[in-house]
């Protein structure tokens, strides 16, 4: 079909055709990655072409600190290919929650993958790493995480940190991080990290971000954050579709209100959507059915660092640190202003009582002027 | 009594332009952290108020910036009272006049009273807090406002969101420091009001025409008490080329 070489390993449109799939549902996948990773009509055809050719690409995937929830929103990414196929297919010789194998074999089979393809193997982390203690807090196969990764990371040709909890540490790294739970850009050095944010990330970003490293053999466009600018570009606000809303300053007041019928802006009842980068409003969940917003609960920041310490849920206020959960910016503000204010007044009395022989001197030169004209 | 001319044109007209953009940016500001209920039969296409008051923020916050800047222009190109060393404190003498003015004005005990004609030393070194305030408030504010933009000047300020964390945390900052401005401006009103009342010298309208009006005998003990800084300046200038023009004696 081809006339270059015959890879070695299959490519993955052979692990599509023997699946079972059609070319069609191939070209449709190819056709849905290319254009969920923003590129052109001739980006359809590179990714098809790279699909065809390509072998597949060695991952490795691991688990740290976690719930899952990645994993579980990749496989039920809205195209049977992309759980079919990119997690089946995309060879992943390690994962502890999908593959077959257990015990030595699987971490056998980790370490030969580690050996055959080495630094050609994406590293994928799900989950952070919990540094207090010499590690203890998360130990698999009697090695430490930190352990693992160090290992892992040393080979790979890039990592990509799937989710807030290898992006930024998410809930677990929340004041007062017991663990000491670190996100993995922290921990390795000098590796391309992709961080893909989000409790959990969209599956089919996840997706793209795959294909995308295998279509053009480099990892996406970061932004300065490090995220795919592809995907992380915009912020939840400006593709909401309830930004007019916001715009004519028509926001929800309380849950139950009318504004909250009417489907208004819900920027006052703590909707994180301006401060949030990510492509919920774009691309939306469950096979882009909705998003937070859509069924009418802000956006709570998930795919931001620090969110779950930085403000509450349902309250837009910023929370001033160091005087407790009840007092915002505001608070303090108003009791300052206060103080300013008394403080300034008493200054205005203790000046007449201490310095009336000045006042005096000037307000009796003046009227004497005033009496003389 | 002597006039004498302390705040030219453009520092006026930087004074105003500033005082203005702040309380725009204030009330604008207030507005978009916690905007006013309405309750509304318009249709959203009908209505752009939010987007009128954010538009009026960005608009003061230009301003403001080119304004700020001017002002740092000018520190070296103005006159006497509006150098950059009016700001930072740099001598012993500097540090002598805070304290001074502290004992006097502040705490009111007795002592020789301060006449400044320009600022004065405390004043000096909190406007100089007030510089830093300016730029925390546009690198935070161009650092939200960078990603909304295409224009280079707020791309600029793209490397602030990673610095801080993230819009979360500098939307935070940008709040609490909002705060600032609002106690500063209590305290420089009432400051104003202040001097105007217990030393007569046009305090108050010396921002409007930019004179200030002194007494005969204040003015002289200020121009000797300058001529001693300059010959003094002098004398050392002239020992240090002394030094360096006959190396060789000093050796011997």
């Amino acid at each position: 079909m081809f006339d270059e070489q015959e890879p070695k390993s299959p490519t993955y449109y052979d692990e599509v055709i023997r699946k079972g799939y059609s070319r069609r549902d191939f070209l449709s996948f190819c056709t849905m990655m290319a254009a969920y990773m923003g590129l052109n009509q001739s980006g359809i055809a590179q990714v098809t072409k790279a699909m065809s050719e390509k072998p597949r690409l060695p991952v490795i995937w691991l688990h740290f600190q976690e719930c899952t929830c990645c994993s579980e929103s990749f496989i039920r990414s809205s195209h049977p290919i992309v759980a079919d196929v990119l997690l089946d297919k995309i060879s992943l010789d390690y994962s502890e929650t999908l593959m077959a194998a257990s015990g030595f074999q699987a971490e056998q089979a980790m370490l030969n993958t580690m050996e055959k393809y080495k630094g050609e193997y994406i590293l994928c982390v799900e989950g952070s790493v919990p540094t207090a203690a010499d590690g203890v807090y998360c130990m698999i196969g009697g090695k430490t995480s930190m352990q693992i990764l160090e290992e892992a990371a040393e080979n790979a040709k890039a990592i990509i940190a799937w989710g807030s909890c290898a992006s930024n540490g998410c809930v677990q790294a929340a004041k007062p991080n017991p663990t000491s739970a670190t996100p993995i850009h922290k921990l390795v050095k000098g590796k391309p990290i992709i961080k893909v944010p989000g409790c959990p990330p969209i599956g089919e970003v996840m997706a793209g971000v795959i294909v995308h490293v295998v279509t053009f053999g480099t990892i996406p466009e970061l932004d300065s954050s490090g995220r795919p600018k592809a995907f992380y570009g915009k912020r939840v606000h400006d593709s909401c579709y309830r930004r007019a809303y916001y715009d004519a300053g028509l926001f929800v007041e309380s849950f139950d209100d009318e504004n909250a019928k009417k489907g208004y802006c819900l920027y006052k009842v703590g909707c994180k959507g301006p401060v949030t980068y990510n492509a919920c409003g774009t691309m939306k969940w469950n096979n882009g059915t909705s998003f937070p917003i859509q069924s009418g609960h802000g956006c709570i920041g998930c795919s931001e660092a620090n969110y779950w310490d930085s403000g509450r849920i349902y309250e837009r206020a910023s929370i001033f640190p160091g005087f407790g959960i009840e007092a915002n910016a505001d608070t303090i503000g108003k009791v300052a202003l206060g103080v300013t204010v008394a403080g300034a007044a008493a200054h205005a009395v203790m000046t007449n009582i201490r310095k009336n022989t000045i006042i005096n001197a000037i307000e009796e030169e003046g009227k004497a002027s005033e009496k003389e004209l | 009594m002597r006039r004498v001319y302390v705040w030219e044109l453009p520092v006026r007209i930087y004074h105003w332009l500033n005082a203005g953009c702040i309380l725009v940016l204030i009330a604008t500001g207030f507005f978009i952290g916690d905007p006013l209920a309405i309750m509304s039969s318009k249709e959203a296409t009908y209505q752009f108020l939010m987007g009128w008051v954010r538009f009026l923020h960005f608009a003061a916050a230009y301003i403001f910036l080119f304004n700020f800047l001017f002002r740092l222009y000018w520190g070296f190109v103005g006159n006497k009272y509006s150098q950059w060393h009016q700001f930072i404190p740099r001598d012993k003498k500097f540090f002598e006049e805070i304290w001074q003015i502290l004992k006097i004005d502040i705490l009111q005990l007795r002592g020789k009273e301060h006449v400044g004609i320009g600022h004065n030393a405390l004043a000096g070194f909190i406007y100089f807090l007030t510089f830093i305030a300016f730029l925390i408030q546009i690198i935070t504010g161009f650092g939200l406002y960078a990603n909304t933009s295409q224009w280079w000047l707020p791309q600029m300020f793209s490397w602030v969101k990673p610095l801080f964390g993230g819009d979360i945390e500098l939307r935070s900052v940008h709040h609490w420091a909002m705060w600032f401005f609002i106690l500063f401006s209590v305290v420089h009103v009432y400051l104003v009001f202040y001097h105007d009342y217990v030393e007569g010298r046009g305090e108050i309208s010396s921002m409007g025409g930019g004179w200030k009006f002194i007494e005969e005998d204040v003015f002289q003990e200020h121009k000797e008490e300058r001529q001693k800084v300059k010959s003094l300046f002098l004398s050392k200038v002239v020992k240090g080329l002394k030094a360096i023009s006959r190396p060789s004696q000093n050796q011997k």
